[in-house]
């Protein structure tokens, strides 16, 4: 353990943080929230990583690398949403999708 | 040494990550992005999960952020000027909650603990990760294949043309 285990909650804290905050300031622009979740999704894989290292266990880096084919899945399928509504609006702007139609 | 190297990616991480959710041009966000993964990538590395670290570069920063670019590019939208970027008074009640938020873990943690070095655990071979990996959460292994199936065919679903 090159540094204590509370240095990393804290860099990984931090990194969630900006991403949930990013989040909240890009609430109009679908790529910019997609990429917040990327940033807070990986925040959590050092949470994970960090607890691996410090309790010398397999299971944080297996559950990291979880947490990255689940990211890989939930991002082709939000892309591929993004590409579908651009189709049908021509924008990514959020609150141009306030209506439903069935 | 690797002390130092730790604190400085942690810099470069956290530094990288503000500039990529200021940034109002998309691709200069992404191009951010994948320099703070790069970063964390070397922590992963630095924390005895090479595996981990080869994945980040891999998948992260190779795969999903070029899909990213991929869609920028497809879509045009690498104009900032007609999209729609947040005003300086709505980033007020996210730094609020930032700020908040990390005042609040950075109390628990100091109160918790001090920050004392822990003992170090031994670290992990390739070989021991892929056995548990297998053997232990062999379940999750087949839910994640399932759902990287589904996320496939939801794709294909949603990406076609009428």
């Amino acid at each position: 353990m090159i540094v204590p285990l509370e240095h990393i909650l804290l860099l990984d804290g931090l990194l969630f943080f900006l991403g949930m905050g990013g989040l909240l300031a890009w609430r109009a622009n679908l790529i910019m929230m997609l990429v917040c979740i990327e940033v807070m999704l990986n925040a959590v894989m050092l949470a994970f990583v960090g607890g691996s290292a410090r309790w010398g266990s397999a299971d944080g880096q297996l559950f990291a690398i979880f947490i990255m084919a689940l990211t890989s899945a939930e991002v082709s399928l939000a892309l591929a949403m993004v590409v579908y509504l651009h189709r049908r609006r021509k924008t990514v702007d959020t609150d141009q999708f306030s209506e439903m139609k069935g | 040494m690797e002390q130092t190297l730790f604190y400085i990616l942690a810099g470069v991480a956290v530094i990288g990550t503000i500039l990529a959710i200021t940034e109002k041009h998309p691709v200069h966000a992404i191009l951010y992005l994948v320099t703070s993964l790069f970063s964390i990538a070397v922590i992963f590395y630095l924390l005895m999960a090479p595996l981990v670290a080869a994945f980040e570069v891999i998948l992260y920063a190779g795969a999903i952020m070029v899909l990213f670019l991929f869609v920028i590019m497809m879509l045009d939208l690498g104009h900032p000027e007609k999209g729609v970027s947040p005003h300086w008074r709505e980033w007020l009640p996210a730094l609020a909650l930032v700020g908040v938020s990390a005042a609040c873990l950075a109390i628990v943690i100091v109160a918790r603990h001090g920050s004392t070095a822990s003992p170090a655990a031994a670290s992990l071979p390739i070989r021991e990760v892929a056995r548990h990996l297998f053997q232990d959460h062999g379940l999750a292994v087949e839910l994640i294949s399932l759902q990287l199936l589904f996320a496939l065919v939801g794709a294909l679903y949603l990406g076609r043309q009428k």
